[in-house]
């Protein structure tokens, strides 16, 4: 589920840099806080062990093929979640630049992706389910539960980014009928994987565990998780509901084999990409001043460089609403999860 | 994966970490020079629109100048840079199917801007691994961890990333040594997941007893919180000019269609 350098304009890339930026800010400021020795080579020698955990593969019943270890949730089910947080971000870079995993634009939404669904939703949900001492069979839904909810999560981001970005032709629809099914059996896999690894241990060495969960913690976890399951429904409903023809519009039309597609020439639309076009870094496209004579003259140029230039309008709009929106929303649970803090 | 590949994979990474050891004008540069052109390059490329190819072609100058510079094996890192290409084409391929407008008329020949754009996936891929796995072959992971660091990367991601480094070899040795004993014991028959839980449940059981002895190592030597290494390079007139001029030449293939411009000047010529 990495996503890939190559799917990705620097738009919607910077932005999760910077949302993952912030949350890696504050994880390490939280562990600072709690000093703990003891905790320093643990979260690196861990991080290895999830790199050889998932070299191994194990068979998926039913299907003949084999699955690996994410590792998101059995991390901070170990570690809590600032710690696995920063565990799984350093897993991800080693990845990007050994591996060629993804890349290193991309980075910021693998870290975002993998590490904070279940570091910060799905753990929380999990502990809540589990309670203070669950048995096996408790703690195996729990922990099925919280898998499938970040991995239904971070494939939703994955699907966002990709179409905020522009670059696949693969409409918002589609693409997500593709990936929720099959997070959903990825998740029930790794819930289940991670249930047998933690059961495993709880038998053969409870003290690795930890066990005092205080309830209010809990609560609060709780509380955050829903409140950005609530404002990411929220943010997609935005989306959906825009009239400005954004990335995604765009992908429709394209689908629904509309040839041409207005690029409105007034309004805040107009005036934004004039902003934009203004403001742009790098203004390096031919056809921008084609758009700007086809206003000029208030005439559509041929479909092709029509199409053109309300893409590039249209990615970066796109990019940056939803870029803004994640940030936003990272920067929300950061404030939630500071202010519970501050209330203990 | 079984256990041949999972051991090529340890043996790729042992041979990429040694890269950096070698000993040439690029290796010897600050760290910081090598990831700030990077990351240039990187976000130069990928600006692009999505149907750029031609345009993305002069940026693979880059990776193949730092390679031959650094007299890199050209052929090990073509490898490594290969194994991005199933991904790019998994995520590329819909695009001819979604995106059938015709954009380039070549005689007879139709070609759509779903296959363009599925080319131009393809090309920012090997871009994109290129300019990373040079960027840890000529510098290593000990010194951009570094370089990040003094780049405002805080101090517990750095510590964290050295430590995972440190231990990925041996770590991965554990995961090979139980993935063969099993293989052999096993009869070939495939991993269930309850017995991967045993197997890896054993193996995170070592590490945290691994753990313990590192700590415990660790404050015997006088561990403070960070790992110590030489005094901090200083960016040097070397480093100053491969970043301006690497950072110049990607600003002028960004804003000036160089490809399209050879182009017309060689039909020009033959004309």
């Amino acid at each position: 589920m990495h996503m890939a350098d190559a799917l990705l304009s620097p738009a919607v890339g910077g932005t999760m840099w910077a949302a993952t930026a912030v949350t890696v800010a504050y994880c390490s400021r939280r562990l600072r806080h709690e000093a703990d020795d003891r905790r320093v080579p643990l979260m690196g020698v861990l991080g290895a062990f999830l790199f050889a955990a998932q070299m191994i593969n194990f068979s998926i019943p039913g299907t003949g093929s084999s699955g690996h270890l994410g590792g998101g949730l059995l991390l901070a089910i170990l570690l809590g979640p600032h710690a696995a947080f920063l565990v799984m971000a350093s897993v991800l870079i080693v990845q990007a630049l050994f591996f060629a995993d993804g890349g290193l634009l991309a980075l910021g939404c693998n870290i975002f992706n993998l590490g904070f669904f279940p570091a910060f939703i799905g753990y929380p949900l999990y502990q809540r389910l589990a309670g203070e001492a669950p048995g096996t069979a408790r703690a195996g839904v729990a922990a099925v539960i919280g898998a499938v909810l970040s991995l239904q999560l971070g494939a939703f981001a994955v699907v966002l980014q990709t179409v905020a970005s522009g670059i696949s032709a693969l409409p918002l629809g589609t693409f997500l009928a593709f990936m929720l099914p099959i997070h959903l059996a990825i998740g029930i896999v790794e819930g289940v994987v991670t249930a047998a690894v933690i059961s495993f241990v709880r038998a053969a060495r409870p003290g690795v565990l930890p066990t005092a969960v205080r309830s209010g913690h809990a609560v609060h976890g709780m509380a955050s998780a829903f409140l950005v399951v609530a404002l990411v429904l929220g943010g997609v409903g935005a989306w959906f509901a825009s009239k400005n023809p954004d990335g995604l519009e765009w992908s429709v039309a394209r689908v629904t084999g509309a040839r041409e597609l207005e690029s409105p020439q007034t309004g805040i639309e107009a005036a934004l990409g004039r902003l934009q076009q203004r403001t742009a870094i790098l203004p390096g496209y031919g056809f921008r001043h084609e758009t700007a004579r086809a206003a000029e003259k208030n005439e559509a140029p041929n479909g092709i460089t029509n199409s053109w230039g309300s893409d590039r309008l249209g990615k970066s709009l796109a990019g940056v609403v939803g870029g803004s929106i994640t940030l936003a929303l990272a920067l929300l649970v950061g404030f939630a999860l500071k202010l519970r803090s501050r209330w203990r | 994966m079984s256990a041949p590949a999972v051991i090529t994979g340890l043996l790729d990474f042992r041979r990429l970490d040694l890269l950096a050891t070698g000993d040439s004008a690029l290796h010897r540069l600050d760290a910081r020079a090598k990831v700030l052109v990077t990351l240039v390059f990187i976000v130069c490329t990928m600006s692009f629109h999505r149907y750029a190819v031609a345009s993305l072609i002069p940026f693979f100058v880059f990776p193949l100048a730092v390679v031959t510079a650094a007299r890199l094996p050209i052929a090990f890192l073509l490898r490594k840079v290969a194994l991005v290409l199933p991904v790019a084409l998994v995520i590329g391929l819909p695009n001819p199917w979604f995106d059938r407008e015709v954009l380039v008329q070549l005689g007879g020949l139709q070609i759509s801007g779903g296959w363009i754009s599925l080319l131009s996936i393809v090309l920012r891929s090997l871009l994109a691994a290129a300019a990373a796995i040079a960027l840890v072959a000529v510098t290593g992971f000990p010194a951009i961890c570094g370089a990040l660091e003094r780049m405002g990367m805080p101090r517990s991601l750095a510590v964290q990333l050295l430590f995972l480094y440190r231990y990925l070899a041996v770590l991965g040795e554990e995961a090979v040594r139980m993935t063969v004993a099993r293989e052999q014991r096993g009869g070939g028959r495939p991993l269930s997941i309850r017995h991967y839980g045993t197997l890896v449940g054993r193996l995170l059981l070592r590490t945290w007893d691994r753990a313990e002895r590192i700590y415990l190592a660790m404050c015997a030597r006088g561990f403070t919180g960070d790992f110590r290494s030489g005094p901090p390079s200083r960016l040097g007139r070397p480093d100053i000019a491969y970043v301006a001029g690497w950072c110049g030449l990607f600003l002028l293939l960004r804003t000036h269609d160089v490809t399209q411009w050879l182009g017309t000047a060689a039909l020009g010529v033959l004309r």
